[in-house]
């Protein structure tokens, strides 16, 4: 296995973990907002490690920016619909 | 790709289907559903057709799953999920009859289909002559307009049947409840992100559309997702039903097509297109439908009038 090779697999597995990570959360925490948390914050991270690797494995720098970009769309759309989610599960209960 | 990832996908698109299909609970059955759309369209990338990965993943997963969850939330309010309670045997039995009959159908269908690669060999070999580089857009808007023409005209027929269903003190209203949102709130400054950004990967599917995958019905799809977000952040209202723009827009696209199809009618072929002109024309029809078809989705997702201001 070449050097590129072994890095590619070790982003990949670093995704892979982060992903892992955050499904566990979303299984094991207690309540909304802490899951929102683990979903929203660890598998964002893990998508940045496998886009990282995905655009090292092309080895295209038009690929890898579009893949970025795909990315920075996902951390967007993840940060608001988590926002949003924290708003509505605070309605029943409000703390502020 | 790899057989491995073939049949984990084929497992997993099974395990979503039956979850949809079996489940106690109608939110989780949806959730499932939508999940299944996004399988399905991986699937479809896997096998190459990334047109009909995109309509997938736009119309299966996205729009039908918002409608899906549009009509969960309806009968939550009407009280209609406490007392909802699972069809009797009989029933049970029908459907399952019906879906196996079509199923055998659809299988003995592609069996007799001609050749390995099916029709893909007869669709290079007449692309030439319309000009067009995407043979899928070929196939929907040349050799097989006909069904286009018609699931266009099913998409309008289904919002005069969501229009019909507005109360009469509303009558020709504004779908949909009046969302505020605060102006400095998250919503809103999304609501002004990303629709510039939605309009030109629409605008974009639609052109590409002609030589590359996109096309009418996923780049509508992007348009009417972008409207929506608008309308969620609060930055502009639904428009009333009964608007005369509006209902024009709605009918741009398909009388566009029909109009098409009865100049080539005139002219010896209904559906036919002059030659030489075939590409312009097949265009001209797409943008027409794109714009439409987003104004269609948009407003079937909206639903019937809700108010009067």
């Amino acid at each position: 296995m070449s050097p590129g090779e072994l890095l590619i697999t070790a982003l990949l597995a670093l995704g892979v973990f982060f992903y892992a990570a955050g499904t566990v959360g979303l299984i094991r925490f207690p309540d909304t907002h802490s899951r929102l948390h683990a979903l929203t914050k660890a598998d964002n991270l893990g998508l940045g490690f496998i886009v990282l690797a995905a655009g090292l494995h092309w080895g295209d720098a038009w690929i890898a920016g579009k893949l970025a970009l795909i990315w920075l769309l996902a951390l967007f759309a993840a940060g608001m619909a988590a926002q949003l989610v924290a708003r509505a599960a605070l309605k029943p209960e409000p703390r502020e | 790709m790899s057989l491995a990832f073939d049949l984990a996908l084929c497992a997993f698109i099974l395990g979503a289907a039956a979850l949809a299909v079996a489940g106690r609970n109608l939110f989780g059955s949806v959730v499932f559903y939508i999940v299944y759309g996004v399988l399905i369209a991986l699937a479809w990338l896997s096998l190459g057709a990334v047109d009909v990965a995109l309509a997938e993943a736009a119309i299966g997963a996205g729009v039908t799953g918002v409608l899906l969850i549009g009509a969960w939330q309806g009968m939550k309010e009407a009280g209609a999920l406490e007392d909802s309670q699972a069809p009797p045997w009989p029933v049970r039995l029908w459907a399952a009859l019906g879906a196996a009959l079509t199923g055998g159908l659809v299988i003995t269908a592609i069996i007799a289909l001609p050749g390995q690669d099916g029709l893909t060999r007869t669709v290079a070999d007449e692309q030439g002559a319309l000009a067009l580089g995407n043979p899928v857009t070929a196939v929907l808007l040349g050799f097989r307009a006909y069904d286009t023409l018609l699931e266009t005209l099913v998409l309008s027929a289904a919002l005069a049947a969501v229009w019909s269903l507005s109360p009469e003190r509303v009558w020709g209203g504004i779908p949909g409840p009046k969302h505020v949102s605060r102006p400095d709130g998250v919503m809103a400054s999304f609501g002004r992100l990303l629709p510039p950004l939605g309009l030109l990967v629409g605008v974009y599917l639609v052109w590409a559309g002609a030589d590359q995958p996109g096309g009418a019905f996923q780049a509508g799809t992007v348009l009417a997702a972008v409207w929506i977000l608008i309308v969620l952040s609060g930055l502009r209202d639904e428009p009333r039903v009964s608007s005369l723009p509006l209902r024009a827009v709605i009918i741009a696209g398909p009388a566009v097509f029909l109009g098409a199809g009865l100049a080539g009618a005139l002219a010896g072929q209904a559906l036919g297109y002059p030659p030489g002109y075939a590409r312009t024309a097949i265009l001209i029809i797409e943008y027409a439908l794109t714009v439409s078809i987003a104004a269609t989705l948009a407003l079937l997702i909206a639903g019937p009038a809700r108010r009067l201001s």
